[in-house]
C-alpha cells in the first residue's frame, strides 16, 4: 500500500482525492466505498417510491387534504428508463383524473407536482420539507392547486399536469439524477402556462436541493421571487434571469 | 434511391440511405427510441447485406442530411478530395471493410485516404465490422499533434485531468490538479467543466490553471469547457486561452442547439491561433460529441445516432483539433441502455475518428441509471488501449463530483500503462522524472510531504 501524502487537501474537495494505491490499483477500502456509493446510487434510481408514506407527509402540510396520485404513461421503472417520452405524458386513467367535468373550468395560480424523477431516495427524504417550507412562505393572494403526487414521471409531465389544473405556473420538484457522491439531491423545475410541448428553455430550475445544498428555506425564497416575476413578466424560462439573492447554491462541502 | 435484399426468399426494402444505414446499425436504445432501428435481428442483417453490396460512391450521391438545409452536409461534400477516394472508388462497403483488414491497408495509405472518405462511408463499414475489426483498424491509424506537447505517437497514451468542482471553487479545482499530477496524468489537457458559464469564472479559472502549468513549466495546456463563444471573448479581453473547446454535433440542427455554427468554430479557431500560445504545434481545438446528441436535440433528420456522431467527427477535423473525444456513456440508457451497447459505441467511435484522421480519445463513462459499471469501463478501457486510443479522461476516484457521472480514476491510467507498456506525451514524461514522480521505466515513485508540487496551496 501507497498512502499519498497530501490527503490534507480532501477538506478543499468533495473530489475522491489522495485515496492512495495498492500497486497501480485503489486500495480494497477505495474499492468498496466506490462500490457502496454506486450501489446507493442505483438503490436511489430503482427503489419505487413509498407513495403511501410521502403521502401521508403532504397530506399533513395541507390541513389533512391527500395530494392527488398520478402515473405517467411509462409502466414500469425499466421503460421509464428506455422511453423518456412516456415519462412526459400522463396514462390514460390519470388523464382521466385530473380532467375536469365538462362545464367546469379550474383554475389556480401555483400547482405544485411532486414526483419520483431519477432518485426515488432525494423524494422521499426531502419533498415534504421543501413542499413545507413553499406553502407556509406562500403570499396570500397566490391561490394554490391541491397538491399532485406522479410516479415514473418526467420534469414535463408537469405541462398536461398543470394545463389540466388550469394553472398560470408549475412548479415540479423531483429528484435530480444520482451521482456517486450524492444520491439525494431534488431539481425544482417552474413552468409558466404549462401544456404539453413546452420547452426546457421555457423553464427555471432550481437545483442541487438537498442537505448539502439548497435548503428549503432557500428554496421556497427563491421560487416565490421567480413566482413573483414570471406572473409579472409572463413567461419563464431564459428571459427570467434568477436575481432573488438567497445565498448561493453551494454545497456543504464548497 | 431505394434499396432491397432478398433473404429467404423474402424481399426487404429500405427506401434510402439514412434508412438503410439505421437499419444495419447494432441494436441500440437511442436508435430504438428514434423509431429508426430494425424491427428485428432479421431485417438487421438483411440491411447489413445491402449496405454490404453498395457501392462506397454511392455516399457522394445521395447525402443522409440534405445539403440545402445543413452546412455539415455541404462541408462534408466540399471537402471531400476525389483523388484520395480513387484507391477505394471501385468497391462495395463490404469490400472495403475487406480491403481495411488487408495488409494493403497500412498507415501509409490509410493516411492518404483520409480526404477521400466521408463520415457516412466511415460509418457504413463500421456497421459491417466486428468489435476486433473496429480495433485492429484503428490500430493500424496514426494521428500525431501538437501544442506544448506532441499527442499519438507510437506506444503511448495521453490523459486529460479533469479536476471539477461542483462550486468551481479554485482551491478545490487545485486540489484535483495536484492529484492528477502526483499520479502521472494531465498531457491531453488539464480541463475543468465549469458550473457556472459566466465570465468571472471562466476568469478566474483560466488564470489559475495558467498559473499553475507556468509555475512549473508544465509541458501541457489548459482548457475550461466553457461555451465557445465565452472562450472568444475570454481570448479577446488577454485572458490566457491555451486550448478552445466545444462540443459539437453531426448536424446543423444540433449544433444549433448547442448555439453553435461552423462560421463561430471558425472564428474561435482563428482567434486561438492568433494567440500563438503552442510552443512545439498549434493544434489548438479541443472537441467533444458522443452518440444520442442530435437525437436529444431533436435534430437527427431520421438518421442513426452512429452515423450522426461520424457527420461530427467530419466538423471536428476541420479544425485540426490538438485532441477529440466522444463522451460515450454520459447521455444515459435511452440512447445506449447498456455497459454492452456503451462499449461497441465507444470502440465504433474511436474507429470512425481515427479513420477519418482524428486525434481521438474516449470519456470511458456511465451514468448510475444505465445497466453498467466499473467492470464495463474495465473492458472499454482494456480494448481501447488495445485499438491504440489517443487518450482518455481520469477524475479523482472515477467520481465525478460536478457532473455526477463515473469516468475513469487516475489510477486506471496506471494500470493501462503496466499492462500495455505505453507511456505519456514524452515532453510531459520527462517533465514529471524531472519532478522525481517517474522513474526511467515511467512508473511512479514515491513521494515525500515536501515535494514542490505539494506546496501548490500554500
Amino acid at each position: 500500500m501507497v498512502e499519498d501524502p497530501w490527503a490534507g487537501l480532501r477538506s478543499l474537495t468533495p473530489a475522491r482525492i489522495a485515496l492512495g494505491r495498492a500497486g497501480h490499483a485503489l486500495p480494497t477500502r477505495e474499492l468498496l466505498a466506490a462500490d457502496e456509493a454506486h450501489a446507493r446510487a442505483r438503490a436511489a434510481v430503482h427503489a419505487p417510491l413509498d407513495v403511501d408514506a410521502l403521502g401521508d407527509q403532504l397530506r399533513e402540510l395541507t390541513g389533512g387534504v391527500p395530494p392527488v396520485r398520478v402515473e405517467s404513461a411509462a409502466p414500469d421503472r425499466s421503460r421509464y428508463l428506455l422511453r423518456p417520452d412516456l415519462g412526459r405524458r400522463l396514462s390514460a386513467e390519470s388523464r382521466r383524473q385530473l380532467t375536469p367535468p365538462a362545464g367546469h373550468a379550474p383554475g389556480c395560480d401555483l400547482a405544485i407536482l411532486i414526483a419520483d424523477g431519477l432518485s426515488t431516495t432525494a423524494v422521499a427524504r426531502h419533498a415534504a420539507a421543501v413542499v413545507g417550507a413553499i406553502l407556509s412562505a406562500a403570499p396570500a393572494d397566490w391561490r394554490i392547486a391541491p397538491l399532485v403526487l406522479a410516479t415514473q414521471a418526467r420534469v414535463a409531465l408537469g405541462d398536461e399536469v398543470g394545463e389540466l389544473l388550469g394553472a398560470r405556473l408549475i412548479a415540479v420538484l423531483l429528484g435530480e439524477r444520482p451521482g456517486l457522491s450524492c444520491q439525494e439531491s431534488l431539481g425544482l423545475y417552474l413552468t409558466w402556462a404549462p401544456r404539453p410541448g413546452r420547452t426546457d428553455a421555457e423553464r427555471n430550475c432550481l437545483s442541487n436541493i438537498h442537505p448539502g445544498g439548497l435548503s428549503p428555506a432557500n428554496v421556497a425564497h427563491k421560487l416565490w421571487w421567480l413566482a413573483g416575476e414570471a406572473r409579472r413578466l409572463s413567461l419563464t424560462g431564459v428571459h427570467l434571469k434568477d436575481r432573488s439573492g438567497a445565498a448561493g447554491l453551494l454545497g456543504e462541502n464548497s | 434511391m431505394a434499396y432491397q435484399h432478398t433473404l429467404d426468399s423474402r424481399v426487404w426494402h429500405f427506401p434510402d440511405l439514412k434508412t438503410l444505414l439505421a437499419k444495419a446499425t447494432p441494436h441500440r436504445s437511442g436508435d430504438v427510441l428514434a423509431g429508426v432501428a430494425a424491427d428485428s435481428p432479421v431485417e438487421r442483417t438483411a440491411a447489413r447485406m445491402a449496405l454490404a453490396d453498395l457501392p462506397l460512391s454511392r455516399f457522394l450521391e445521395e447525402p443522409v442530411v440534405p445539403a440545402e438545409t445543413d452546412e455539415v452536409t455541404r462541408l462534408i461534400f466540399e471537402s471531400h478530395c476525389r483523388d484520395a477516394f480513387s484507391p477505394v472508388a471501385h468497391l462495395t462497403v463490404g469490400d472495403f471493410r475487406d480491403w481495411l483488414l488487408s495488409d494493403a491497408a497500412d498507415e501509409a495509405s490509410l493516411t492518404a485516404l483520409r480526404p477521400g472518405l466521408t463520415p457516412e462511408m466511415v460509418a457504413a463499414v463500421s456497421k459491417l465490422m466486428r468489435q476486433q475489426d473496429l480495433i485492429s483498424v484503428a490500430r493500424k491509424c496514426r494521428v500525431v499533434t501538437r501544442f506544448r506537447n506532441t499527442i499519438g505517437l507510437p506506444g503511448t497514451l495521453a490523459m486529460r485531468l479533469q479536476p471539477n468542482h461542483p462550486a468551481d471553487d479554485p482551491r478545490g479545482v487545485l486540489a484535483g490538479v495536484l492529484d492528477g499530477l502526483m499520479y502521472g496524468c494531465g498531457d491531453a489537457v488539464i480541463g475543468v467543466n465549469p458550473v457556472s458559464d459566466d465570465m468571472t469564472t471562466l476568469a478566474m479559472l483560466l488564470r489559475n490553471l495558467d498559473e499553475v502549468i507556468q509555475r512549473f513549466a508544465i509541458p501541457t495546456q489548459a482548457c475550461v469547457l466553457a461555451h465557445v463563444s465565452s472562450q472568444i471573448e475570454a481570448i479577446n479581453a488577454g485572458l490566457p486561452v491555451d486550448l478552445v473547446f466545444q462540443s459539437i454535433g453531426g448536424t446543423e440542427a444540433t449544433n444549433r442547439s448547442f448555439g453553435i455554427s461552423l462560421a463561430m468554430l471558425r472564428e474561435a479557431h482563428d482567434a486561438a491561433l492568433a494567440t500563438g500560445r503552442g510552443t512545439v504545434g498549434s493544434n489548438v481545438m479541443y472537441f467533444e460529441t458522443g452518440q444520442g446528441s442530435a437525437l436529444s436535440a431533436n435534430a437527427h433528420h431520421g438518421v442513426d445516432q452512429q452515423t450522426c456522431e461520424a457527420r461530427a467527427y467530419g466538423v471536428a477535423r476541420a479544425f485540426d483539433p490538438l485532441i477529440c473525444n466522444t463522451v460515450v456513456g454520459f447521455i444515459g440508457p435511452e440512447y445506449l441502455h447498456d455497459g454492452k451497447q456503451i462499449i461497441r459505441a465507444g470502440l465504433e467511435d474511436h474507429f470512425c475518428g481515427k479513420l477519418l484522421g482524428l486525434p481521438i480519445g474516449c470519456d470511458a463513462c456511465y451514468t448510475n441509471h444505465a445497466e453498467a459499471d466499473a467492470d464495463d469501463m474495465d473492458s472499454l478501457m482494456t480494448l481501447l488501449a488495445t485499438a491504440g486510443v489517443t487518450f482518455l479522461i481520469g477524475v479523482p476516484g472515477a467520481d465525478d463530483v460536478m457532473l455526477g457521472y463515473q469516468s475513469l480514476s487516475f489510477h486506471d491510467a496506471l494500470y493501462l500503462r503496466e499492462v500495455f507498456g505505453l507511456r505519456r506525451a514524452p515532453e510531459f514524461e520527462a517533465w514529471l522524472a524531472e519532478m522525481d514522480l517517474l522513474d526511467r521505466h515511467g512508473r511512479l515513485l514515491p513521494v515525500s510531504t515536501r515535494h514542490p508540487l505539494l506546496s501548490m496551496q500554500t
